[in-house]
């Protein structure tokens, strides 16, 4: 005798209870603090922020412990939330011309002025386990405090621009300056630059790095370098209209990559460097070159090259499928029922064979 | 969280009211060419991608304080995502909710078209995965989109055509595509073959993909043609059996294993229908008499 399956709601319930639970774990072990997060799990933050597409490092950690560390899940949190907060206008660019870097670094020069910084970086070291972090409390010498400089840093490629040797950046017209909002209009192809970048910087970290490194590889080679790299701290400024002026508002860490590729010239341009661009929201420095390989992969209409059928030169199979909560949520929903179209399938299937077979016996019997 | 928490951090229905007017001017524009696909900026919603978020966003902005609403997942009322989704806006908009179709001002679906009638003032508001019904001849929306402008469904045609030389019948069930007011052709969203009679109705039919961007429509009393040829023409198609419970023998049926010795039995997906017709004294051959019970 069938029931029919009632209490789909009790279990719910009870699941959501479990997974409370289970975010927990061992009671025994001291719970995490939000704070923590933000400060020892702060790449994590960086990551959520930059694909959550928006910049708050205490409600970035937040997600990540209410995910339990699910980044992508709780990169799905800050997007929800950011759907609910009200637009009160746009920032005007921000000058990371004038960022506080931690971090600069140029490889195409040995020496470059302001110098290169190479900050807190993960290069060089030797992926050894540290052992001693496992020991809590251990106390580490303070390292000396230099004093903090910022000394001026000029774009690197900017020297490139001055001798004419790399492809000049050009200005919107004052009538598009205000760039298209991915957030805000349903994304149509062709795209401009502008949207291709968003749908970048808030990609899938994973996604944008395998399209890059694909660039690499030779779909689509366009062999690039690290023109310049900086992280750091820049003021973010907006135009409030009833003061008539502008005024900073507050600050951001970004990281920004400049790719210089190489560019053999075509009929109408002669040979000259060209670029690709990265900025991202934090210390994300993987995410930034990637998107900057795309960047460069993509705009291969922009500098007449050949369609050469590469992945990331699609600029639709790009766009369409980076985003990650895009992506985990169709990927997931085939967990949800699906029993009504497996049933029409079943029977179609049924009937097909059923025919095939009769056909078939007839045939035998002829 | 609970509800008065959510309910007062949000607006009514969740979403802003900027937004919902711009849902609204997709629909009206849908509404007005039927079958059309209209791009519209959809929202992140507090449920993935891919579970419904098109559907809610519509509900979202057509809900009003008065309404009574349904959610059916797979024709019920009581599998899991209907009871998030009718939770969520239990949560978020307070309006009164229903498992009775009859009593129902909007219904959001997934998958099934009400077996009952719908009648006029009732708003049917579907769950689309993958509007373009030649996505799979044809992966590109640049290209698809050209297509629908041209009025170029050739492949579609040739698809079908090579369905019936390989399998001698057209071999889709579900999803099957319908041609509206004899100019757009339009994916029914997963609904079974079954259900596409149906789509001709009273009711007005609304269908959200929120992942992909798109919102789609079909007024009351439009034309809507299922694809076929004059020799092999459109074939409904539902399990040959009655169901075990309510006897309905001209209902949309799931099969349910019900033992390992290939034990099954039939049972209408649509759960509001078979309880009004056991409420109404029909008992199936497996059913208990509602009395008794």
């Amino acid at each position: 005798m069938y029931v029919a399956v009632k209490g789909g709601e009790k279990a719910i319930d009870k699941a959501h209870e479990w997974l409370d639970e289970a975010r927990r774990g061992d009671p025994a072990v001291a719970e995490l603090s939000v704070p923590q997060i933000r400060e020892q799990l702060a790449l994590a933050v960086n990551r959520v922020m930059a694909e959550g597409s928006l910049y708050d490092p205490d409600l970035a950690a937040l997600a990540i412990k209410q995910a339990r560390g699910d980044l992508i899940e709780a990169i799905f949190l800050i997007r929800a939330y950011r759907t609910t907060l009200p637009r009160f206008g746009y920032s005007l660019p921000v000058d990371t011309g004038a960022m506080e870097c931690d971090r600069r670094i140029s490889a195409t020069f040995k020496d470059v002025p302001g110098g290169q910084v190479l900050g807190p970086t993960f290069d060089y070291t030797h992926r050894l386990l540290d052992f001693a972090l496992e020991a809590e409390r251990l106390e580490r010498p303070a390292p000396e405090a230099g004093a903090a400089v910022h000394p001026e840093m000029p774009r690197v490629t900017e020297f490139l621009n001055k001798e004419g040797l790399i492809q000049d950046e050009v200005a919107p017209a004052p009538a598009e300056d205000q760039p298209d909002d991915l957030t805000r209009q349903p994304l149509e192809l062709p795209a401009a630059r502008p949207l291709r970048l968003q749908a970048l910087t808030r990609g899938d970290e994973g996604f944008v790095l395998s399209m890059a490194y694909s660039t690499q590889r030779g779909y689509a080679k366009n062999h690039p370098f690290v023109g310049e790299l900086r992280i750091g701290t820049v003021g973010v400024e907006a135009e409030i209209p009833e003061l008539g002026f502008d005024i900073e508002i507050g600050e951001v860490v970004l990281t920004e990559c400049e790719t210089v590729n190489q560019f053999l010239g075509s009929k109408s341009e002669p040979p000259q460097f060209t670029r690709g661009y990265g900025l991202v929201f934090g210390q994300t420095e993987r995410k930034a070159i990637s998107m900057a390989l795309v960047d460069r992969a993509l705009r291969w209409k922009e500098f007449g090259e050949d369609d050469k059928g590469a992945p990331a030169q699609d600029e639709e199979f790009v766009l369409y499928h980076c985003d990650n909560i895009q992506a985990t949520g169709f990927l997931e929903h085939i967990k949800l029922p699906h029993y009504v179209d497996f049933q029409s399938e079943l029977e179609l299937v049924r009937k097909i064979r059923r025919e095939a077979d009769e056909a078939r016996h007839q045939e035998a019997a002829e | 969280m609970n509800a008065e928490q959510i309910s007062g951090e949000y607006n009514f229905a969740y979403l802003d009211e900027q937004t919902k007017r711009m849902i609204r001017r997709a629909l009206l524009k849908g509404l007005a060419i039927p079958g059309y696909q209209v791009p519209f900026a959809s929202r992140e919603m507090p449920m993935p991608y891919g579970w419904g978020t098109g559907g809610v966003q519509i509900s979202a902005a057509i809900l009003v304080p008065e309404d009574r609403f349904k959610v059916i997942d797979q024709g019920a009322d009581d599998t899991t995502n209907a009871v998030s989704i009718r939770r969520f806006f239990e949560k978020v908009a307070q309006v009164e909710t229903t498992e009775k179709t009859a009593e129902a001002t909007v219904i959001q679906t997934r998958h099934r078209i009400p077996e009952r009638d719908l009648h006029e003032g009732q708003v049917l508001v579907y769950q689309v995965p993958i509007p373009e019904p030649l996505r799979f001849l044809e992966p590109s929306e640049v290209e698809t989109r050209k297509m629908h402008a041209l009025e170029e469904y050739g492949l579609m045609h040739v698809k079908l055509y090579e369905d019936i030389a390989r399998h001698g019948e057209i071999a889709t069930s579900y999803a099957y595509p319908v041609k509206v007011e004899g100019r757009y052709v339009m994916d029914p969203s997963p609904i079974p073959k079954f259900d596409n009679p149906k789509l001709e109705m009273a009711g007005i039919q609304l269908f959200g993909a929120g992942r992909e961007q798109r919102i789609y429509a079909i007024p009351p009393h439009t034309q809507v043609v299922s694809l076929d040829f004059e020799d092999y023409p459109f074939q409904r198609m539902k399990a040959p059996k009655c169901c075990d419970l309510c006897g309905a023998g001209e209902s949309y049926l799931d099969e349910v294993i019900t033992d390992d010795a290939g034990g099954r039995m039939y049972v209408c997906s649509d759960t509001d229908f078979c309880r009004e017709r056991r409420e109404a004294g029909h008992v199936g051959a497996l059913g208990v008499a509602e009395d008794a019970a």
